[in-house]
């Protein structure tokens, strides 16, 4: 009895320290979550009373041009935020390997974290500046003879989110690169020497030892720049506002406008909602692939 | 390891260009920032004559002194009591670990890939309604919910690791959970207290969306949601808006480089456990 009683009372104790914690949670997380999707049912302009609508705000979510167009584009997005670091960082940090203890290593890593470190909108300022008709991008091709292509980058149709991609590309770089880095130096070097003396090249020591021994890292660094990817706002709100017309429109930056600008809450909300829901049946297969190696 | 010596220059010379790559940008935003205001320089090029005076007048244009003391008071209010309530939630769920605990972990853990956009619409109503609108506690409150999944799940997983032997120890010298907490695990988490610390004294400083749909005056906002309004105010006037670009980021660059190897470890260890 007096057992029994006892572990009632540390559990109590216990559920006590949580309490501060889950109050801030519920309060401004889990219950902001169910009211979005509480709005999302409803036709409702935030000050009228909200009218019943149905599914009809997800029908326009999935077959508006320009709501189905936002999410496109941040799935191309991926392709700029994600891909292209993750590459450029496993084939970078596969040559930096070696000297990854040095003292030059030392100083990258303190430069290469940089773009981590200032805020998002201080990237998309900076790189406004480099890729406007004046900026360092046109004078670089200009001074290699490739003048013809210059343009004003994120003012073009055709250029504009590849444009907005280089910025994403470049903050999420070095993260991408140390990530790895950090990972390839965890790996036996014996594995190494060994297929060296099988006399493996460096392409088949790549997939065979490097490539399986930071699954980890990388799983973490497609995760991260991923959802960068879907859930950007920061640097298109400053770089391009979602344009030219709609050509770099995002979800985000689509649900702030719509919310807060057209006062179309339960669209808004709808889209919230879908946003949501996508990140997480693209993260949580990720995820899978992180806990592989721990069993 | 064996390391050729094609491999080592090899190395070196893709550092120096990553590198290059990534301070260039800095580089041009600073020899913008110091040719004559209103004017449309070239991106990287050293003026005639550098207009320093440019700096002083973004100074005064952002109103420094005031945004940086409305970033430090945003930034007390959050971190520490941020730190102490999860601190208290990860000691609980990863060492007293009562019944159902998993269950509660899991409902943290939840929250941890969530974006901001998904729940800024009742956010705003919420902080509406709470009559803090236009405040600094629009700001405070919902970070500090905010930062719940995370920090809750990174104190968690520091005092999963902990050894019980500890605890054992000090009970059978009689202390009390709270006692237990305070003097033997408070001392012994601070590494894992300190980059946690690091790491949401940043994303505070960096918050942008819930700065600019709940505060409209930008003396009120946390650096980056002042940099936004900086740029609307002055975004035709190139040098200036370098010049104010570059002071508004000082501060952050400045404590990085002094806490350089703390903020590496925190970030890198920050993505592997979030």
């Amino acid at each position: 009895m007096t057992r029994l009683r006892r572990k009632v009372t540390s559990n109590l104790t216990a559920y006590l320290l949580v309490l501060p914690a889950a109050l801030m949670y519920i309060l401004f997380v889990v219950r902001p979550i169910v009211l979005t999707a509480q709005y999302s049912l409803y036709d409702w302009n935030g000050i009228k009373p909200a009218e019943w609508a149905g599914l009809d705000n997800y029908v326009q979510v999935f077959t508006n041009p320009k709501l189905v167009g936002a999410i496109l584009n941040s799935f191309e997005l991926i392709i700029y935020f994600s891909f292209v670091p993750v590459v450029i960082a496993l084939f970078a940090a596969n040559v930096i390997r070696g000297i990854a203890t040095s003292r030059l290593a030392g100083i990258a890593r303190v430069v290469l974290f940089l773009p981590q470190v200032i805020p998002l909108v201080a990237a998309g300022i900076m790189w406004t500046w480099q890729l406007a008709t004046n900026g360092m991008v046109n004078q670089v091709l200009r001074a290699i003879g490739l003048g013809d292509i210059a343009r004003a980058w994120l003012g073009d149709f055709d250029t504009a989110l590849p444009a907005v991609g280089v910025i994403g590309a470049w903050v999420q770089l070095g993260l991408c690169l140390l990530l790895i880095l950090a990972g390839m130096t965890k790996i036996d070097t014996s594995l190494y020497e060994a297929a060296r003396i099988d006399g493996a090249g460096p392409i088949r020591e790549f997939f065979a030892i490097t490539l399986p021994g930071v699954r980890q890292e990388l799983a973490v660094a497609i995760t991260i720049t991923v959802i960068g990817a879907l859930a950007s706002f920061d640097i298109i709100y400053i770089s391009t506002q979602g344009g030219p017309g709609n050509a770099t429109l995002v979800p985000g930056l689509q649900i702030y406008r719509l919310a807060f600008f057209d006062r179309e809450i339960g669209v808004a909300s709808a889209l919230a909602l879908t946003l949501m829901v996508l990140v997480l049946v693209v993260v949580v297969p990720l995820q899978r692939v992180l806990r592989g190696r721990d069993g | 390891m064996i390391v050729s010596k094609t491999e080592r220059w090899l190395g070196r010379i893709l550092l120096i260009l990553l590198m290059a790559v990534t301070i260039m940008p800095f580089v041009s935003l600073f020899m913008t920032a110091l040719h004559p205001q209103g004017t449309y320089p070239p991106g990287l090029v050293w003026p005639e004559e550098p207009h320093w005076e440019n700096f002083l007048l973004a100074f005064q244009a952002a109103d420094m002194p005031a945004l940086l003391w409305s970033s430090v008071l945003i930034e007390l209010a959050v971190v520490p009591v941020s730190i102490l309530i999860a601190t208290l939630a990860g000691f609980a769920l990863g060492h007293l670990k009562p019944a159902g605990s998993r269950w509660v972990f899991i409902a943290f853990l939840l929250g941890l890939t969530l974006p901001l956009e998904g729940i800024i619409v009742p956010l705003y109503y919420l902080v509406k309604d709470m009559g803090i609108l236009n405040t600094r506690w629009a700001l405070i409150l919902p970070l500090i919910g905010l930062y719940m999944p995370f920090a809750v799940t990174w104190m968690r997983a520091h005092f999963v690791n902990m050894p019980s032997d500890l605890s054992e120890a000090a009970r059978i010298d009689g202390a009390n959970t709270w006692q237990l907490f305070w003097r033997v695990h408070v001392p012994l988490s601070m590494p894992a207290i300190s980059s946690l610390a690091i790491l949401l004294f940043l994303w505070t400083w960096n918050q942008f969306l819930l700065a600019i749909v709940l505060v409209s005056n930008p003396l009120e906002r946390t650096m980056a949601g002042a940099l936004g309004a900086f740029q609307g105010q002055w975004g035709t006037d190139i040098p200036l808006l370098c010049a104010g670009s570059l002071l508004i980021l000082t501060p952050m660059l400045l404590v990085f480089i002094i806490f350089q190897r703390q903020f590496v470890s925190a970030l890198l260890q920050g993505s592997l456990k979030g």
